[in-house]
This record gives structure tokens, sequence and C-alpha cells, in this order.
């Protein structure tokens, strides 16, 4: 006797109905795949990203608060006392913070000695422990004595060992690197013993401060990081708190660029799996309306009613599984290149999407299939066996009240003027309501999708073009000065001459004397200290007419004067201020103060430079000259003609001309391919969804469409009358589309600019015109006709001998 | 009657089968060499058990098929030979036909399935409308105009159906199982109508299981079995050709 098992009937059920519908077995493997790639990458890079910063954060007992205060307006006695303040769990401090430039003292092999480098803020500090910000040594020791200095981690290009001479402290001291630390949320640049720091606040006229560390009990938010500062505001005499920063204004630098991604992947995701359920919905019941005969014979052969519901929810959670699959190994590839970037300024990079992502991801992907496809399947479960049977064999169907109003409906088209096939392709959609509105709403969610999608592209074309200070000229002039990075004007071997800057009047004169000169306008670059920010920033200042090639201006208006600045909002978060506040100025003793009057968008500098103009170097007794002239030619310019000219005219003067080339950003690049990708795949599979029901549509139809063309219907109005009718629907869905599209652009690009701690301009917002409007409109019809035309076409062909036999 | 059928000679062969063979697979032939000619104003009833290639016979002349072998001309068209969109406009121009189960749109009321040849041949639309009004009347179903095919009887669906089949003044009217799928009296109904048509001249093939309705409503009889003519009664009576309704 055979011990073998019998074959499972159910099993064989379902095998075979996903084998039969290769059409829409594809499109549920397509549609999950890409709501599981999107939400895969989504929830990944939300969690991952902030993993390696939360990890640390809570490993080093992170600060989440970081004070600086000026130590004319308040004692360290009192700062200690600010740990009573209400809501402070912990703090460390006061520590003398210092303000100081660097130059490299001996040869290293990032730098020779005698490199000026731009100004750091060391901090006093005995040890890197303590209950707030334990610092982690990545390398050599802590300074235990006068003459060591410790280097945070990435800050200046000086290994343990190196010598760092700070030439505007008493005495410049040359102090010895013993080691490199790190600090969660990047307290300090740099410190010292507090003996020695003690002493470097004694530089004339150096805004000495101290810095002060804050946990509080409850720091979840930025409403109650808020909290916590305005109590220890309250407990110190008012202006003695110069500057703050919370934690989480760090993680948001640190995570920006993954941060960026999640909004649109979240909508993606959701728009993915909204389609999914719509597409297994749409299949499903396509598949007991087409097989109601098959379920009638597989209860007579005793299937019981379970089993035709469990036969009909495997048939849909068997593909969708490949697509989950499928999503999962898409997803997790993609997240590597973006958390890999995020986790770079950590200890333990994350480069992997988190476990339990994989995990609930598809399960929650697969619950939603199971769902859709029951109603359906249900439906199957409940048919009357002798009714399943008889289908197709009756002689016609009993109009119903709701059928007879369809049918009045219908007729409306049909007594256009119009072909029979258009008439009778625009009536379709009144006879078969339901199956229509499905069909609409897929052609909805593919044009939603494409709207939205290029509503992005065009958002995150202006971000590129924008981001770039002085990208708006055609030419560069380069008038010497250095040759380095920005703030290369700080940075130069001391034993080398520097190229003196040329004539800021003489460049001019040979601009304006240049044909094909619109305007120009000149800059210039410092890096300085900037109270109330941690480190140095870089300050861009202007000369002449610059509004021309401003930054797109978010908030107030771009400079028109001496003593004004410009900032982005991330700098305004960093520094705790607002437009219409002053900033203090600091260098080599000196101090300029500018007040706030726009904030504006750009990512250079990580969007932490300060625009002023030139009278504010100057006033820091600092070189104003501009080492870059940005210049605007004429329309239709011959660009290497007159860059030739420029060149010929400028060698006289020290200047260099050349044309200006602007760079893409990798993020922004990355993006752009990862929406392409997607968008490609929801339309795609939107479209198959459309051809999924016409297939549906025709397969019912198929007597219908052999009696027509017994009658005489060529294939060309066979195929006409089945584009027709996805045509009208697709039309009218896509108009519904484009406003639920722009709607959803609207409500993402904000919070991609909140991601990235930046208000984004109008113009990123302000990117549909009545032009491309239209053309999205016809989207839907594109994407109908598109789904449509495949098996109008089948339906062209079908045998209409066979057709007329058909049940 | 305002319009002019088309002219048939009463004696020219509106369909002439010449050595047509029809072969499905590896399996024997549903039609083999079957040579078969049919003169204007006849009603040829093709009899035969199941299998014997009755209505692979009328899927060929209606275009719907294709010959293995052998030609079939129809009114002088070679539709062996025609592509899809000629078979379309050929059996829209020549071909009525009429089915067991009268293939009748449901979503259209009994007018539009009536104009639904014309309106797809382009014919004017007022001359449409007048030639469906007429059928309709003609065929004592206009009271039906406006209902929609599932509220009929089986025998008033097969009046549409015959409606339907006539609006192009077709030369030729295929029936396959014309009664098939109706009680005795709807049946007796629809034979006395093509009986009727055919003594106004209309050229009828009929395909039928039905002996009775061969014998009264054809004027000769063909015996299939297995796929080959194995009876030809001949004409048994004059045509007359006359004015078609």
């Amino acid at each position: 006797m055979s011990t073998r098992r019998p074959a499972n009937p159910l099993g064989r059920v379902v095998r075979a109905g996903v084998a039969r519908r290769r059409v829409q077995t594809a499109v549920m493997v397509l549609t999950t795949l890409m709501a599981v790639t999107a939400s895969v990458l989504a929830v990944g890079l939300l969690v991952a990203a902030r993993a390696p910063f939360d990890r640390a954060f809570t490993a080093q007992q992170g600060a989440h608060l970081t004070g600086q205060f000026d130590a004319t307006e308040v004692t360290a006695e009192r700062l200690a006392r600010t740990a009573d303040a209400a809501g402070v769990a912990a703090v460390a401090g006061p520590f003398r913070s210092v303000p100081v430039r660097v130059r490299t003292a001996s040869d290293t092999a990032a730098l020779p000695a005698g490199v000026d480098l731009p100004p750091v803020t060391v901090v006093g500090r005995a040890d890197p422990g303590g209950p707030v910000d334990r610092l982690r040594m990545v390398d050599g020791r802590w300074a235990t004595r006068p003459g060591e200095i410790v280097l945070a981690d990435g800050t200046l290009p000086a290994p343990p060992g190196a010598r760092l001479t700070l030439p505007t402290a008493p005495g410049t001291p040359t102090l010895t690197v013993v080691g490199i630390a790190r600090s969660v949320t990047g307290t300090a640049q740099a410190w010292v013993t507090p003996a020695q720091a003690e002493v470097l606040a004694a530089t004339d006229g150096t805004t000495a401060g101290y810095e002060m560390l804050y946990r509080f009990h409850r720091a979840e938010t930025d409403a109650h990081v808020a909290a916590g500062r305005a109590a220890i505001t309250a407990a110190v005499p008012p202006d003695a708190l110069s500057g703050s920063q919370s934690y989480l204004a760090v993680e948001q630098q640190r995570t920006a660029n993954a941060r960026a991604f999640v909004p649109f992947l979240a909508a993606f995701g959701v728009l993915g799996l909204l389609l999914s359920v719509l597409v297994v919905g749409i299949v499903i019941s396509g598949a007991v309306g087409a097989a109601t005969r098959r379920i009638g014979i597989l209860k007579s052969l005793g299937f019981t009613p379970a089993q035709v519901v469990r036969a009909y929810v495997g048939q849909a959670l068997l593909p969708a599984a490949v697509g989950c699959l499928l999503g999962l190994a898409l997803g997790n590839a993609l997240a590597v290149p973006v958390l890999g970037e995020v986790g770079e300024a950590f200890d333990a990079p994350v480069t992997t999407v988190p476990l339990w992502i994989d995990v609930v991801v598809p399960v929650g992907a697969l619950l939603l299939v199971a769902g859709a496809a029951l109603l359906p399947a249900l439906r199957a479960g409940r048919l009357s066996t002798v009714a399943a049977l008889g289908v197709g064999r009756t002689l016609g169907r009993k109009p119903g009240a709701a059928r007879s109003v369809r049918r009045l409906t219908a007729r409306l088209p049909a007594r256009l003027p119009l072909p029979r096939a258009v008439g009778l392709g625009l009536a379709d959609p009144f006879v078969r309501p339901a199956r229509s509105g499905t069909m609409a709403a897929a052609v909805a969610f593919g044009a939603v999708c494409v709207t939205f999608a290029v509503g992005l592209a065009l958002s995150l074309g202006v971000v590129q073009a924008g981001r770039m200070l002085n990208s708006a000229g055609s030419v560069v002039v380069q008038t010497g000065g250095g040759t380095g990075p920005p703030g290369a004007q700080v940075v130069h071997v001391g034993a080398e001459a520097e190229t003196p800057k040329a004539d800021p009047e003489e460049i001019g004169a040979v601009l304006r004397a240049q044909e094909g000169t619109v305007r120009f306008y000149g800059t210039a670059r410092a890096e300085l200290s900037v109270r109330g920010i941690t480190g140095a920033t870089t300050v861009v200042a202007y000369q002449g007419d610059s509004a021309w090639g401003a930054p797109r201006t978010v908030a107030g208006r771009w400079l028109d004067g001496p003593g004004e600045a410009v900032v982005t909002s991330r700098f305004l978060e960093a520094a705790g201020i607002g437009v219409g506040d002053t900033l203090r100025l600091e260098e080599r003793g000196r101090h300029a103060s500018v007040r706030i009057v726009g904030e504006a968008f750009f990512t250079e500098g990580e969007g932490m430079a300060l625009l002023t103009s030139t009278s504010t170097l100057a006033d820091l007794g600092l070189d104003a000259r501009p080492g870059r002239y940005d210049v605007q030619t004429e329309a239709g310019t011959d660009a290497a003609r007159y860059l030739g000219s420029l060149r010929d005219e400028l060698e006289g003067v020290g200047a260099v001309a050349q044309a200006n080339t602007g760079n893409s950003s990798s993020v922004i690049l990355a993006m752009d391919a990862l929406i392409g990708m997607l968008t490609l795949m929801l339309v795609v599979v939107a479209g198959l969804g459309v051809l999924n029901t016409v297939v549906l549509d025709t397969r019912e139809r198929v007597r219908d469409l052999g009696v027509l063309k017994a009658l005489g219907m060529t294939p060309r109005q066979t195929v006409t009358m089945v584009v027709t009718s996805v045509a009208g629907t697709g039309l009218l869905a896509g108009l519904a589309a484009v406003p639920a599209g722009v709607a959803l652009h609207h409500w993402i690009i904000p919070l991609m600019g909140d991601g990235v701690g930046m208000n984004l301009p109008t113009a990123a917002l302000s990117v549909y015109d009545p032009q491309r409007l239209t053309l999205l409109a016809l989207g839907g019809l594109v994407i109908a006709v598109a789904g449509g035309l495949l098996p109008a076409t089948w339906a062209a062909r079908t045998d209409t001998a066979t057709a007329l036999r058909s049940e | 009657m305002t319009s002019t059928p088309p002219v048939i000679t009463p004696t020219a062969p509106v369909i002439d089968m010449h050595g047509v063979s029809r072969r499905y697979g590896a399996g024997p032939p549903a039609l083999d060499d079957v040579t078969l000619s049919v003169r204007a104003g006849e009603a040829l009833a093709v009899v035969g058990p199941s299998g014997s290639g009755k209505s692979t016979l009328l899927n060929l002349i209606a275009g719907l098929d294709r010959p293995s072998a052998g030609t079939v001309t129809v009114g002088g068209v070679r539709v062996s030979e025609l592509n899809e969109t000629g078979s379309a406009r050929y059996r829209r121009d020549r071909v009525g036909m009429v089915f067991q189960f009268f293939n009748l749109l449901d979503d259209l009321s009994v007018h539009d399935n009536v104009l639904l040849p014309a309106q797809l041949a382009g014919m004017p639309r007022a001359e449409a409308r007048r030639r469906a009004a007429e059928l309709l009347r003609h065929l004592g179903i206009e009271r039906h105009a406006d209902a929609y095919p599932g509220r009929l009887s089986g025998g008033e669906r097969q009046r549409v159906a015959v409606a339907r089949a006539l609006m192009n003044r077709p030369a030729l009217l295929l029936a396959d199982e014309p009664t098939g799928a109706l009680d005795t009296a709807s049946g007796e109904q629809v034979r006395e109508l093509l009986t009727q048509l055919n003594a106004d001249g209309q050229t009828i093939v009929l395909v039928t299981h039905d002996l009775a309705l061969a014998r009264s409503c054809a004027t000769r009889t063909v015996e299939l079995v297995d796929g080959r003519v194995a009876r030809d009664s001949g004409s048994v009576r004059a045509h007359r050709p006359a004015v078609s309704p």
C-alpha cells in the first residue's frame, strides 16, 4: 500500500489559476514589487538613517542642548546653577569656550608647516567623560596639560603629533595634537585643558564664552528642547545665552540627505500599496467573474466554500509573495548607497535596512493583498453551484432596474453623430460602471503618479539650479588671492607670497568695456567666527549689483546695503535667530554686526554660509576685494569669442576668465533616478491594470464581439471601439488626477525641505504651468489607450466563429 | 417597400464551393472535398448529425473561417481569399446571419440591434432608420422597438435577429439552427418567416437538425456525413425571385 499523500487539490487549483492568468499574475507581481520597494526604501531610510546617530547619542550621553554663553554677562557659578532649571536632567560644564585661529607649525602628510587654517572653537575640558557628551577617543589620548590639544574628528587635517600655532593668542602658543575625539553633537572643534582655555580666553578682544551641555528629562521633540532652553534662559541674565544648538538640529543635518528621500518614497509606497489593493481586487474579481462555471464545477466536485475562498486568495498571494521578495531585494539594494553616505559620520555606519523592516513591510503588503482578494473570493465561495454551472447557458439576461438605468445612460453616446464603433465604445463604461470605475481608479493612480513625479523632477531641477551660490553668470573672472576652496583667502602657505588680488576698479573697467557684458558682481570669501555658531562660518561678501545672481529668497529680501546679511533657514535654526535679528561676526579681536534681512535657499557649504556685503569684511579689517566676479553676457553672445577677448584684456590686470560650469548634486541625481524608476513602475502597473480590465471585458464580451464581427465590424472598427471604451474613462480619470497629483506634490515638497532643514523657495513649488498641466491632463488618456491597445488588437483578431460558440 | 433589392439572376449561382476541405489539426477533416453550388432564390437546408461539418460549411460561406483546400465564391467574391477586413466588409454587404441563440446584444434596444449592420456599413442615418422601421413592421415586432432583447420571447428575439440580418439587404441569409433554442410555437413562427422570406426571393442557407424545418422551408436539402455530401435532394420547387422585405 502506498504511503504517498494524495496531491493537494487546492494547491493544484491555485497553481493552475496563476499559470492560466499570466498577464494578471505579472501585474500583481509588478505592483507588489513596486509597492514593497518604495516602502522598504522609505521606512528603511527613515529608521536606518537615524540609527547610527541614535546609537551614538545614547552611548555617548549626547547633549540635548549645547549652550553658548557670553562670559561678560554671566558667571560660571551662575551657569552651574542652571543644572537646577526645570526639566534639566544632567549638565556638563561650564567649560571655557574660545574661538581661535590656527596655523600649522609642523609638516604633516596633509599640509606643510605655516598654513593658516579656518578658525576653530576650542573648549577647555578636563576629561572626555562626564554625565553629558562623553567624548569618544578616536585616536591618541586626552589633553592632560597645557600645550596639548585634542581635535574633533574631521575638523582639521592634523594627526596626533602634529603641532599647531595659535597666532592670535597671547604669546602665540604652539600646541601639540595629542588625540582625536568625537562628540556626537559636535560640541567643540578642539579641546584643551581648562587652564589652557583660561589662557586663550585672556586674548585681548576675543569674545570668550562658556559652554554648557544639557540633557533634559524629555527631549523627544523640538518643543521639548525649546522648553528646556526657555528654562535655562530664564535662569541666567538676559542676553547671556549667545547661542544654542539642539541635538535634533544636528541629527537632522547629519541625516538630511536620507531624510529628503523619505517623504517622496513614502508617497510612492502608499500609492503603490493602494494600487496593489486595487489591482488585486480587479484581478481576483475578474477571475471570479470569468471563472464562474469553473467555480461551479469545483463545487460540484466537492470543494467547500472555504476551499474556494482559499483558492482565490491563494491566487493573489502567490504572485504577491513573489513581488514582495523581488521588492525586498530591490529596496535593500537601492538603500545601500544612500545609507552608506549617511552612516559615514558615525562609528558604526548602517548600510543595510533593519531586518524587522524586511519582515514587517512584506507581511503588511501581503495582508493588504489578502484583504483585497478576500471580498471577491468570498463572493466565489458563496456562489450557488447550480447557478454557476448554468452560466453561459441561458438565453439572455433579464434586466433589473439598475441595469435599465445604465442602458438608458448608455444610449446617450450612441445617439451622438459619431461612427457606430466610437458610439459603442463610449457607451461601454455606462454599461459596466463598476469595471470602468476600477479601471478609472487604476488610470488615476498612474496619472497622479506622473503628475507628482513630473512636479518632483521640476522642483528638484529648481533646487539643483539654485543650490550653489554664484551659478547665475555664464562667465567667471578669478582675480587671484589664493586658489583653494571657499575660504581660500585664509588658507595659504605662509612662506609663499600670495598672489595679490586684482584691483576691482580695473576689473570693473575691463568688464564694462567688454562687448557682450550685461552686468556683473564680485564676491570675496572669508572664514569667520559668528557668535552663536560653533566653528568657522563661511562668509560670502558681495560687491556691486548682485540681485540678479542672488540665491532664491524664501523670506525677507536680498542685500540692499552694508550691515545686512542673508542666510538659510538651517543657519537661522542653528543660531536660534530669525529674520530681523542681528548677528555678531568676529575676526582677530574685531567685530561687526549684521542684521539678517532675508532667508534664502542654497545648500552650498551645507547651507551654513552667511551672505553679506564686502563692507562687512572691510569693517573687520579683512581684504574685501572680490576674488571672483560673476558675469552675465548678452543672449546670443559667442561664449568662446567673449572669453578669448576677455582673457586678453584681463591679462594685464592679473585676472583670469573662464566659463561658469555648474555641477550637479549626486543626491539630487539619485533622487531623480529613483523617482523615474518608481514612476515608470507605477505607470506600467496602472497601464497593465487597464490592460487587465480590458482583457477581462473583452473575454466577457467575446460573444458580443463575435456577433459584431459577424455583422461586418472590421478589425479597425473593433480596435476603435475597444480603445474608445477606455479612452473616455482615461481622459476623465486623468483630468481628476492632475489636481490630486499637484496637491500631493505641494504636500511632499515642503516635507522634503523640512527633511533637510531648509525652507524651499516658492519657485520649487510653482512648477506647474498651464501647458504642463494640459499635457499632464492627457496623461490618463495616454495610460488608458496604451493599456487598451493590446487587448483591442486581440479583440480584433479574435476568431469570430470561436467567439460565437463561446459561453 | 421603398428600396430595391440586389439584382439576382434566377439561375446564377450565389454560392459556388469547389473541392472545399477544412482540417483542424491532425484529425479527420471537418469538411472533405465538398463541391456545392447554390442558386439565387434557393433555400438550401444543410442537415446531418453532430460533427458532420454543417457549421464548418456555414462558417466558410460566411467568411468566418477559411478552407484548407478548395475555393468558396459567393456572389462573385472569392471569400476564401479575403483578409480580415475584406471578410468583414463581405459579411456586411452580402450576408445576413441568424444564430441558434440569437446573439443579440443585450445592452442595445431592439431598434439599435437592428440598426447595427447599417451603422457599421456607414449607411446614412435617416435611410438606416427608415429601413429598420420597415423591417420591424414587416416582421411584426415594431411595438418592441424600444425594448431590450431580455424582455422578448424566444420567437420575438429570433425575429429581431432576422430583421438585423436583413438590414443591409444581403444577397444571402445564413441561418444556423434558427429554431434550435425555441419552443414549438416560436419555432413554427420562425419557420413561417423563413418560408415567406424565401418565397419573397431571399436566398437562404439553413443549417439544422430539424428535418421538419428543412422539409417545410427549404427548396433543396443537402445531407452531410463525416464532412462529405452524402445526399443532395436538388431543387424541389421553382424559385420565385421577388422584392425582399
